[in-house]
């Protein structure tokens, strides 16, 4: 039995069919870490006594007739550093957070356990999300399993990658410019970023408050909206969360996407796109008209001066929220200091690594006084005409498709030198938080080095349904591609 | 240039930074590369247009008066790097 | 000298009275061990969001429409950045660009007149934590069990101009605000606390002079030495021809002088922007008016009420007015035994003796209504008399017992037996035929001394008027 290559939800499946226990598929999945962790580097810790310990107790539950109803019963989940587990340390990949152990679960935590889910490990991502290849992981880069020399993307790159490896059936990572989709597409596997408010944020490390969004990274369409079905939900201790009249996403996979219109922005095919990419992204697009789909192209409105509002709004946001870190109630503290300002300014300089240092330096210019409105300012206005291009283009279309990323994965080490060359790749996905809307990566075949490439459909406001049915009917035209890594 | 020496150094320290000297020159660089590109968005003709700092008009989120947590110090210091008498402590910070 | 003119206003904090932090559901009760009132959220845990509390809202409406202000109906909170070891997130919920109030003034008066101090804005906040020196171990403690206690801010505009009008406005701010029940405004607690910006110019100069800011000011009498004493040195700085230096100052009142605070290595530069875990409050007409329909009486209101309804003379109005507790207490004391005026007469002549003799300030006054009342009763229906109602009283003040239960537990009742009275009489007649012999020869003023003598062989429980009547009766025969 290739128990690790099974889908999340036809684990849950076969383990309520008596097929296996939750603690057989525990015991699967932790062989596998043990074959493949130290290649890859996906998890900065993994739970194995404390996932054995429930398993037991998910498969007494099970066994009393609980959990019939859930898709996640069983199956052995992993969840990127940034999200806080009770009694479990949630690093954020950040010498900062080394030892923070919160005395809380994230609501998505909640509700996993609550669904019999069974955390498996803490993933690796970029240093408190900030970064599109996990190198700036204080624990050190995980690794593509497509090409151990690349990056696996970021920053939920060790999501991407587990998922990848087989590390993990199902994995929760977040997006607050793409962290979700990006290392998906890099990773061969499918990752959906919900519309802003679909996922409560509680327990969620904030980078930037008003983009960040949990979401599943899974190897099907259908494992993301069984996720989707488990964590979302409304939650009174997130204010921005906006509660939803059906959540039912798996229901909405039917296959079928006869006459649904799909929008390609003509801009997206412009410089710095990898041919091999619009390549498999024009294939894509073919493919989904033959499935009946109406397909053209069209002009998205202001969506240039995405990566420059993104920039801003995140590092001023990240400036403010991780202005926390200061020594004082939790995490890393200096250990040499004379007065309260040494305890501020050495415990910063020390326990957060280069991006973040950069990306805070940049908030808190942006909202100096005297540049506020020339930059702050001016960054909610060009995401409001963002907002506008993308409602304008949603009266016509039911989904834009158009690449996830603009090349494929690239070298380790290629990208940290030149921090705007890394900004640049995110062209794709920025917009996308901006306006607050769903985004799910796809894998859509490999370039001619062999690594995957990713689509992305973007849907309207709350419209998961329509991607995750779209991405769907797409994936059930081929086979999934597993990694190399497959023994 | 946007960003000079002083303004790196202002900027450093209102975000609680210590620049060593040789990181100096890179960040100037980098923060006025990476200056240069966002300014790129003054291209675009934001005139009479709202800033919108929530994507959805989502309003009025409260929470009712009521009391709903209790006593939890330990768990809250549990983290702290330095504590003494159910307390955070920092060096002495100078009032006057 | 050039006569100058003093140029004052105030940024006046005050603490919300709602059960629960601005943002998480803490008790706000003052006191309690360090960081036992506190939780993730208002301890700036990582991956924990604020929700804000409804009443904070309310109160800060209710305030603003008592204060003549126009309410922001859509407004929004944002923050303000800096480092400081109280303020946990380092950065503080505030309102900058929209505050929920604007716009208003209260009325004061002065020597000169009324004359209005103009309300600039009122916006809601959250408070900072605790610093305590370890003498110790030479370090600081920090304890959170104040962070997150809803304030709100409210900015005067630079209309002041001497202590005394300072100290007219925060009285009728802090009367107002009490009345509203939106804060118990303890000033020994810290409920209300006032920072002072100052700054002194020629007389009919049109320009304001440099200001500096005296911050956390919390006692009238502080306020008013601080606000003389920084007029004084502005003046004499002007006067020898330097310059006033715009800055925060610490006032001394021990020393009765200010002094500048060090400035700190920081710049202030707070880096404002909107606070996106939260979301914008939208306050609907309807919200409004039903606030409006709630709002209490205010103490202007209730002095013309007591004089029109209960006939009480204005001095004694505004006296028991001048403290929301002691109106309350009059208005249900009064209520519960119907004489509205020996109610007043007991709050103006013992509450106010025995307060004044305990240090008792008007907000911790704790009598309760039910006791009083029903004191006032059995002095009417002649159980007692006044003499030992007063000591009663007393008792109930600082003890809290029940008249009823003490006086008969204590037999302070009055003897109602009126042939004991007759027999004690007769014989304190006996024991003084002098008395006796004076009254009947003129002197009427010796029948007091007969009834005394007789009170006192009662032991002060008769009825005076019945003994009165008894004497009478005796040395007419």
């Amino acid at each position: 039995m290739e128990v690790t290559k099974w889908g999340a939800k036809e684990l849950s499946d076969r383990i309520k069919a008596r097929e296996l226990s939750a603690s057989e598929a525990v015991e699967a999945q932790l062989a596998q870490i043990e074959r493949k962790e130290t290649r890859y580097h996906c998890y900065t810790r993994v739970l194995a006594e404390e996932a054995r310990e429930r398993a037991k107790e998910v498969q007494r539950r099970m066994d009393a007739g609980e959990l019939a109803d859930s898709p996640l019963a069983g199956v052995p989940v992993a969840i990127k550093d940034n999200i806080c587990t009770k009694g479990i340390p949630t690093t954020c990949s950040s010498r900062m957070l080394k030892n923070f152990v919160p005395p809380y679960d994230a609501a998505v935590i909640e509700r996993l356990q609550a669904a019999g889910a069974v955390l498996i490990g803490k993933l690796n991502m970029d240093e408190f999300a900030m970064g599109s290849t996990t190198e700036t992981s204080w624990f050190g880069p995980t690794k593509n399993p497509w090409d151990v020399t690349r990056v696996p993307g970021g920053s939920s790159g060790g999501a991407a990658a587990a998922v990848a490896a087989q590390e993990a059936f199902l994995a929760l990572g977040s997006d607050t410019g793409g962290s979700i989709r990006q290392p998906s597409s890099f990773c061969g596997v499918t990752g959906i970023k919900p519309t802003y408010g679909t996922v409560s944020r509680y327990g969620l490390i904030a980078y930037a408050s008003s983009l960040d969004q949990i979401g599943p990274i899974a190897r099907s369409a259908e494992d993301c909206a069984a996720a989707l079905d488990v964590i979302s939900g409304t939650d009174l201790r997130d204010s921005t969360c906006i509660p939803k009249e059906s959540y039912g996403y798996s229901k909405a996979l039917t296959g079928e996407i006869k006459g649904m219109r799909i929008g390609i922005p003509s801009g997206y095919f412009g410089d710095g796109l990898d041919p091999e990419v619009e390549r498999g992204i024009r294939k894509a697009a073919d493919v989904l008209a033959s499935l009946g789909a109406v397909v053209e192209e069209f002009e998205l409105k202001a969506v240039d001066y995405a990566i420059p509002a993104y920039y801003v709004i995140a590092s001023a946001e990240a400036s403010s929220n991780l202005s926390r870190y200061d020594g004082v109630k939790y995490g890393y503290r200096t250990p040499k200091y004379e007065d309260l300002q040494e305890v501020y300014l050495k415990t910063r300089s020390e326990g957060f690594g280069g991006e973040v240092k950069r990306r805070m330096m940049i908030g808190a210019f942006v909202l100096s006084s005297g540049y506020y409105d020339a930059y702050y300012n001016k960054a909610l206005k060009v995401k409001a005409l963002i907002k506008q291009g993308f409602d304008e283009a949603f009266q016509k279309y039911d989904c834009i498709l158009g690449p996830t990323a603009p090349t494929t994965a690239v070298k380790l080490g290629e990208s940290l030198s030149d921090p705007l060359k890394m900004y640049l790749g995110d062209i794709y996905t920025v917009s996308v938080n901006l306006a607050g809307l769903p985004g799910i990566s796809v894998p859509c075949g490999l370039d001619s080095r062999g690594l995957p490439i990713g689509m992305q459909l973007i849907g309207r406001a709350f419209g998961e349904k329509e991607i995750l049915r779209a991405a769907h009917a797409y994936e059930q035209t081929g086979e999934y591609l597993f990694a190399p890594c497959t023994e | 240039m946007i960003i000079s020496e002083d303004t790196i150094e202002y900027v450093a320290a209102l975000a609680k930074l210590k620049l060593e000297e040789d990181q100096k020159d890179k960040a100037i660089e980098d923060l006025n590369r990476i200056l240069a590109y966002i300014d790129t968005m003054n291209e675009l003709d934001t005139d009479g247009i709202e800033p919108m700092s929530h994507a959805f008009e989502v309003k009025n989120v409260f929470r009712e008066d009521v009391v709903t947590n209790e006593e939890e110090t330990e768990a809250l210091l549990a983290n702290a790097p330095v504590k003494k008498d159910g307390c955070f402590v920092v060096p002495k910070t100078v009032e006057t | 000298m050039k006569v100058y003119e003093t140029v004052i206003g105030l940024e006046v904090h005050v603490e919300l009275a709602t059960r629960t932090k601005i943002f998480c559901g803490c008790s706000t009760k003052f006191g309690g061990a360090p960081n036992t009132r506190c939780c993730p959220v208002c301890t700036g845990m990582p991956g924990t969001l604020p929700v804000l509390n409804k009443k904070v809202v309310e109160y800060a409406i209710a305030a603003g429409l008592a204060l003549g202000c126009r309410i922001t109906q859509k407004c929004k909170f944002d923050r303000k950045n800096y480092f400081y070891p109280d303020l946990p997130k380092a950065y503080q919920v505030s309102q900058l660009y929209l505050p929920i109030c604007r716009d208003g003034g209260i009325e004061i008066d002065t020597p000169a007149g009324r004359k209005t101090i103009g309300i600039h804005e009122i916006h809601m906040e959250e408070d900072a934590g605790k610093l305590v020196h370890d003498p110790w171990d030479d370090v600081t403690l920090v304890d959170y069990n104040r962070c997150g206690v809803p304030l709100i801010e409210i900015v005067s505009e630079p209309d002041m101009r001497s202590a005394q009008e300072v100290v007219a406005y925060l009285e009728k701010l802090k009367l107002i605000l009490q009345y509203l029940g939106v804060s118990d405004c303890k000033m020994q607690e810290g409920s209300l606390r006032a920072d002072i910006n100052l700054s002194v110019r020629e007389m009919g100069a049109k320009e304001f002079g440099v200001r500096t800011e005296m911050k956390n000011m919390n006692s009238f009498k502080a306020i008013a030495r601080a606000v003389e004493g920084e007029r004084k040195r502005q003046i004499e700085l002007l006067e020898e021809g330097r310059r006033v230096v715009q800055e925060t100052r610490r006032w001394d009142d021990n020393k009765d002088m200010s002094f500048a605070m060090r400035s700190k290595e920081d710049a202030q530069d707070y880096r404002y922007f909107p606070e996106p875990d939260l979301v914008p409050v939208e306050i609907s007409d309807e919200w409004l008016e039903e606030i409006r329909a709630r709002q209490p009486e205010l103490r202007d209101e209730k002095m013309l009420r007591y004089e029109r309804e209960y006939g009480i003379p204005a001095y004694d109005a505004a006296i028991i007015t001048a403290s929301k507790q002691m109106a309350d207490l009059f208005e249900a004391a009064a209520a519960l035994c119907g004489r509205p005026k020996e109610v007043s007469n007991w709050l103006m002549v013992e509450t106010m003796r025995l307060m004044k003799e305990a240090q008792t300030e008007p907000e911790d006054l704790s009598v309760s209504p039910e006791k009083l009342a029903s004191l006032i009763l059995l002095v009417e229906k002649g159980t007692i008399n006044r003499t030992v109602a007063k000591k009663v009283y007393e008792k109930i003040f600082f003890e809290d017992v029940d008249p009823e239960e003490y006086v008969k537990q204590n037999g302070l009742g009055m003897v109602q037996d009126d042939s004991l009275l007759r027999s004690t009489a007769e014989s304190v007649l006996a024991q003084n035929p002098q008395s006796v012999a004076d009254y009947k020869g003129g002197k009427a003023k010796a029948m007091g001394y007969l009834v005394g003598q007789t009170m006192r062989a009662m032991k002060g429980k008769a009825n005076p008027a019945k003994v009165n009547e008894m004497i009478q009766e005796l040395l007419s025969r």
